[in-house]
């Protein structure tokens, strides 16, 4: 069972939860052609240890949130929490 | 895609290595010497037959390790990176069918221990494109006659397989479905609800259920085999021909130079080669990474279990898109599941309770009998999901790296087919025909095989 640290409503189970895939930037403009507009939909980084992705609180606020997740342990913490905690 | 030029040396290297075509086991398959890691006085790879057996059993006599270990080479004609089903019979069809034979098979961990070990071992060939259709059913033949190819039992049991429909829209699917098999010379046919329990008469065919059965795309030639040796004989096989296969050796890096593929860096050292072939199946994106190549590859873990065993009831492979579920009953007795894939990506491969609670209800619903069972182990193994449920095979932008990828919830089943059609791309240095519509460049055109109708269960 996994966590998912909602910054609107606390720590929930993660099946309150939709995975809405890793933040990708829309290419946009008159120039963009159908190659990179293409990737931009099907490629994926899929790496392997903390990732920042987006998830879509449905049994909740529902929000889209962003959570950094490690994708070998599945242990997730709020987005810059690992920055805070070695800055203090 | 346009075929890569770097493979002369397989041209040039091809006619010396004709020796290794026979079945027999050539004399120098290594080059570092530790071909003599074979204990001295045994004779040859033994041969498994009854007389074989036999001998064996009244003299007491050791049988022969079935693959040998070697040191890592400096130099390999052909690095495969995944000692999977895909990645040995690859290796294997190259010696056997084209006479490449220094090849080093390098996998992290032990052979068969990713997807071609985790499966639920269902075979079939009722998909939904043309493509599909041809290409599994390719891989059937090569399966219906593995155990004497590889002189190896693989345990191929064809039990028939069911593909249920709950929904009038899965009924027309599964109508498509029949009819695009028919065309293509598959045994496949659209059934009612009394004929599936007449075949499998303890599915709950009554119209009371949540989700009846309205139906099911009936497959005879569909079934089960043993995966654990289909990875051992092709160990095996290739073995004999002078594959290396090195367990325990885990890529760290691939060595890029202007564009093309110049060796790879191991755990156990550094290897020179123009080629590599990429078989990592869910992991395939991280080693696509040591390239720079970015895939359309999202790995989610896929959860299977099995009950204890009990008096064989089932013979068919049940599989329901609907209830997330497919089943089959091992010769032991034991009933397998397997479900749909994890809700979120991740490279975690423990077992979670959600899917033993999921399962469980959703099973019951379809065998009510079954309550009483108790659940043995469960285990998970990861799925590089590509957006179009098909494979990503061949050339890449990386010359001198090939991949077979992308093989989802489907990749066990096409084992053979794609080690054959790789083998012949890399020593024709061309894309197989049977593959010409999975290569990563159809993502970029928008070509897209769309076989997402024919995945077994929902996702």
């Amino acid at each position: 069972m996994m966590q998912i640290p909602c910054p609107n409503c606390g720590p929930r189970n993660v099946n309150e939860f939709r995975y809405s895939g890793e933040p990708r930037k829309r290419p946009v403009g008159e120039d963009v052609t159908p190659r990179e507009f293409r990737a931009y939909l099907y490629e994926r980084t899929n790496a392997l240890g903390w990732v920042t992705e987006n998830w879509y609180h449905s049994a909740g606020c529902r929000r889209f949130i962003k959570v950094e997740r490690h994708t070998l342990t599945n242990e997730a913490r709020p987005v810059g929490s690992a920055a805070e905690e070695s800055a203090s | 895609m346009s075929p890569r030029s770097n493979l002369g040396f397989l041209w040039s290297s091809k006619q010396e290595l004709q020796v290794g075509r026979a079945m027999e086991v050539p004399e120098i398959v290594a080059t570092s010497g530790q071909a003599s890691a074979r204990r001295r006085g045994s004779p040859g790879p033994a041969k498994y037959s009854a007389i074989n057996l036999l001998k064996k059993g009244l003299s007491h006599g050791e049988w022969p390790r079935t693959f040998r270990e070697h040191e890592l080479a400096k130099s390999y004609d052909v690095v495969i990176i995944g000692a999977g089903v895909h990645g040995l019979a690859a290796a294997y069809y190259l010696a056997s069918n084209h006479g490449i034979t220094n090849i080093a098979v390098v996998d992290k961990n032990y052979i068969g221990s990713g997807g071609s070990g985790r499966n639920t071992a269902i075979v079939r060939s009722n998909y939904l494109t043309p493509e599909g259709v041809s290409f599994y059913e390719r891989s059937m033949e090569l399966y219906r006659n593995l155990a004497l190819t590889l002189n190896f039992n693989v345990m191929f049991s064809e039990r028939g397989h069911l593909t249920l429909a709950h929904t009038d829209a899965s009924v027309r699917t599964m109508r498509w479905r029949a009819e695009v098999n028919k065309l293509l010379g598959v045994n496949s046919e659209l059934i009612d609800a009394e004929e599936v329990g007449r075949i499998e008469p303890r599915l709950d065919v009554s119209k009371n259920t949540r989700y009846p059965i309205l139906g099911a795309l009936y497959h005879p030639p569909g079934g089960t085999i043993r995966h654990d040796a289909v990875n051992w004989g092709y160990a095996r096989a290739g073995d004999q021909l002078g594959v290396q296969i090195h367990q325990n050796t885990e890529v760290l890096g691939i060595d890029v130079d202007g564009g093309k593929v110049t060796g790879v860096r191991t755990s156990r050292g550094h290897i020179s080669t123009p080629l590599v072939l990429n078989c990592t199946a869910g992991w395939a994106s991280l080693i696509c990474d040591m390239v720079d190549l970015r895939l359309p590859l999202i790995t989610h873990p896929l959860q299977a279990a099995v009950t204890e065993p009990v008096k064989v009831f089932l013979k068919s492979v049940v599989v329901s898109g609907s209830l997330h579920v497919y089943v089959s009953q091992t010769d032991r007795g034991e009933l397998v599941f397997g479900a749909s894939t994890d809700a979120y990506p991740s490279y975690s491969m423990r077992g979670s309770l959600e899917f033993t609670q999921e399962l469980a209800s959703h099973v019951i619903e379809l065998m009510p009998s079954v309550s009483g069972l108790r659940l043995m182990r469960q285990w998970a193994g990861l799925c590089d999901m590509t957006p179009d449920f098909s494979p990503i095979m061949g050339f890449t932008p990386v010359d001198g790296f090939l991949v077979d990828v992308g093989w989802g919830t489907y990749g066990f089943k096409a084992g053979p087919v794609s080690g054959e059609a790789m083998a012949s791309t890399i020593a024709n240095n061309r894309t197989a025909p049977i593959i010409s519509a999975f290569g990563l460049e159809r993502f970029a055109t928008g070509n897209l095989v769309g076989e997402k109708g024919a995945a077994s269960v929902g996702h």
